[in-house]
């Protein structure tokens, strides 16, 4: 076994042309794959409504005014198009902000400051994470009429807010354990208050996994359709996954309108994919289950 | 939960030993800071009682009523309800989480290629569920969906119509759902074997290790853990999954296709029988709290550091 190489690092592997195949078909293959519903979506987008049904593989006569009718509002069905983003967007960024101060509060206690009993509010936070939230629905709707919140964009908010905050709290108190101790410790001795550690130790040295916690419930609370379209009924709060799911089964589907709202819909979340893409891995692998 | 980023197990540091965690405040914190301890614990506390346990107990109250189950269970529709979320979950979860594991050793590969498709493959994950599964939705028509025209145009064949039979329909919601989720899995279990150290893979290489048996020997017992736990959470978020069923079959044909989750809104909203649907979402707790209670033993095992 002197040939033995030690070369597992698969980066040094060298490679047999009938490796080099199975490397590029595999890789067309995942393509294929991977692309073929996006691709659908933005060839219809780029059909003229005539050409709609028309099941031709590329777009007969490629045109923009799909996507120019919904920027513009052109049409009907897009009347309210920037308005629906607007709601999304608001309804993003407030469950964002709320889920990390929530978020950053809590596992500022549980991590740092480790009062008796807080593995009660931990295994709080780990059981809603494992609640599937399909599941809360109904009673949800019930409850958010109780509480007067009917058909208010808060409503959603304060749902994605209990839905985001339990993974805000693990990411926070996995990544808070590799900030020293000793930092608060000395500013305990200069007799700082928990509210001044918090704010002007802990916040500042946890902003990387703000960054990711922050994207993660800008991107939940934008991607969610199941609590908007119970929860919130006029028209005037709707949001694009709705006013896209109305129309799905009616027959007048503007398709080629519909196509393109979804692309320009689907653009936010991927720019902001790709922009933080680093930090959320970083949120990923912070995980700290024992292998 | 949709579109998670996800807690996620997958660890770098499991083979770096953690330093001692210490309280700043020895014994717990006393006097003011107790009350402080309080006050930021106010904020989560209230979200909890208000948003989850409020909801959990009122919506244990609505299925609490024998009658709505015995109306369930009499209806023909439940049963295919069951039989297909057992599907949905045997096939679509182990499915997704195997390809995942076989793609992330793929993706280990650091050459520009595979690379650059890593950017690509991760798409699914990051483009919103909805306009994608109303996009396969699409597709899938059997007269102008783009699947179809492909099946003429290379094949020749006039492919099914998938959405108008039964068990079509399921597979593509299921092929639909791995379309979807797969990407994540496979950034994880990227993660967990990147985590594995090189000498491992060294030393196995001496023994004579090397193919699939690096896989068998090395890769996989280190990861089985991590594996486990990503069974576990996706069984639970795929149980709970709406979306997918929602938007690619609609349930259709004929109800035919509906999960558990799609058929609990369907009674509570569109037949307006809230009790009907709680009762159909609540059958699915025995499977639902086994699989709860065994993930966070695992994951308190696995020494979670919270």
């Amino acid at each position: 076994m002197s040939a033995v190489t030690l070369t597992p690092s698969p980066h040094r592997r060298r490679f047999h042309p009938l490796a080099l195949t199975f490397e590029i078909v595999a890789c067309l293959m995942l393509l294929i794959w991977t692309l073929a519903p996006l691709y659908s979506m933005v060839e219809v987008a780029l059909e003229s409504k005539d050409d709609v049904f028309s099941g031709d593989l590329f777009p007969a006569s490629p045109t923009l005014t799909g996507f120019w009718t919904v920027l513009t509002e052109g049409y009907w069905y897009v009347a309210r198009f920037w308005h629906e983003m607007g709601n999304s967007l608001y309804i993003g960024l407030i469950t964002s902000a709320l889920t990390l101060a929530i978020g950053s509060m809590t596992s500022f206690v549980l991590g740092r400051m480790r009062p008796r009993g807080s593995w009660i509010v931990s295994n709080a936070a780990l059981l809603t994470y494992v609640i599937p939230m399909s599941f809360l629905a109904i009673p949800f709707y019930r409850v958010i009429q109780t509480y007067g919140l009917n058909d208010n964009l808060w409503a959603v908010i304060l749902v994605e807010v209990t839905f985001a905050t339990p993974y805000a709290i693990f990411i926070f108190q996995q990544y808070g354990a590799s900030i020293p101790v000793e930092l608060d410790e000395a500013a305990r001795i200069d007799g700082a208050s928990p509210w001044k550690i918090y704010t002007r130790i802990y916040l500042p040295l946890m902003a990387p996994a703000m960054v990711a916690v922050g994207t993660y419930a800008l991107l939940l609370a934008w991607n969610e359709y199941l609590y908007l379209f119970l929860l919130l009924s006029s028209s005037g709060n709707m949001t694009v996954p709705v006013a896209l799911g109305q129309f799905l089964n009616s027959d007048e589907a503007p398709w080629n309108l519909m196509m393109a709202t979804a692309v320009i819909y689907a653009i936010p979340p991927i720019v902001i994919y790709y922009a933080f893409r680093r930090h959320m891995s970083a949120g990923l692998t912070m995980g700290g289950v024992k292998g | 939960m949709d579109a998670t980023v996800g807690l996620l197990p997958a660890d770098s540091a499991a083979l770096v030993k953690a330093p001692p965690r210490r309280r700043f405040w020895r014994g717990g914190p006393r006097g003011s800071d107790t009350s402080w301890a309080l006050a930021f614990l106010v904020p989560y506390a209230a979200v909890f009682f208000l948003f989850v346990l409020y909801p959990v107990a009122y919506g244990l109250w609505l299925g609490h009523d024998p009658a709505s189950y015995r109306q369930l269970f009499s209806d023909p529709i439940y049963l295919k309800t069951v039989v297909n979320t057992l599907i949905f979950l045997a096939i679509g979860v182990n499915l997704h989480l195997f390809g995942a594991l076989l793609v992330s050793g793929f993706f280990m590969r650091r050459n520009w290629r595979v690379r650059s498709l890593l950017l690509v493959y991760i798409l699914p994950w990051a483009v919103p569920a909805i306009p994608t599964f109303i996009a396969i939705h699409w597709m899938l028509n059997g007269e102008w969906g783009m699947l179809n025209n492909l099946l003429y145009a290379v094949f020749g064949i006039n492919g099914p119509s998938w959405l108008n039979d039964r068990w079509l329909a399921l597979g593509s919601a299921i092929a639909a759902y791995i379309w979807k989720w797969m990407p994540f899995w496979t950034v994880i279990f990227l993660a967990g074997r990147m985590a594995i150290p090189l000498e491992l893979y060294e030393s196995a290489a001496m023994d004579g290790a090397t193919g699939y048996r690096r896989f068998i020997h090395v890769t996989f017992p280190l990861l089985a853990n991590l594996y486990l736990i990503c069974t576990l959470l996706s069984t639970i978020w795929t149980l709970g999954d709406f979306n997918t069923i929602y938007f690619v079959t609609g349930g259709g044909p004929s109800l035919s296709t509906n999960v558990l989750a799609t058929l609990g809104i369907r009674d509570a909203f569109e037949i307006d029988n809230p009790q009907l649907g709680m009762a159909a979402v609540m059958s699915a707790l025995p499977l639902l709290i086994p699989l709860v209670v065994v993930l966070m033993r695992k994951l308190s095992q696995s020494r979670v550091q919270l």
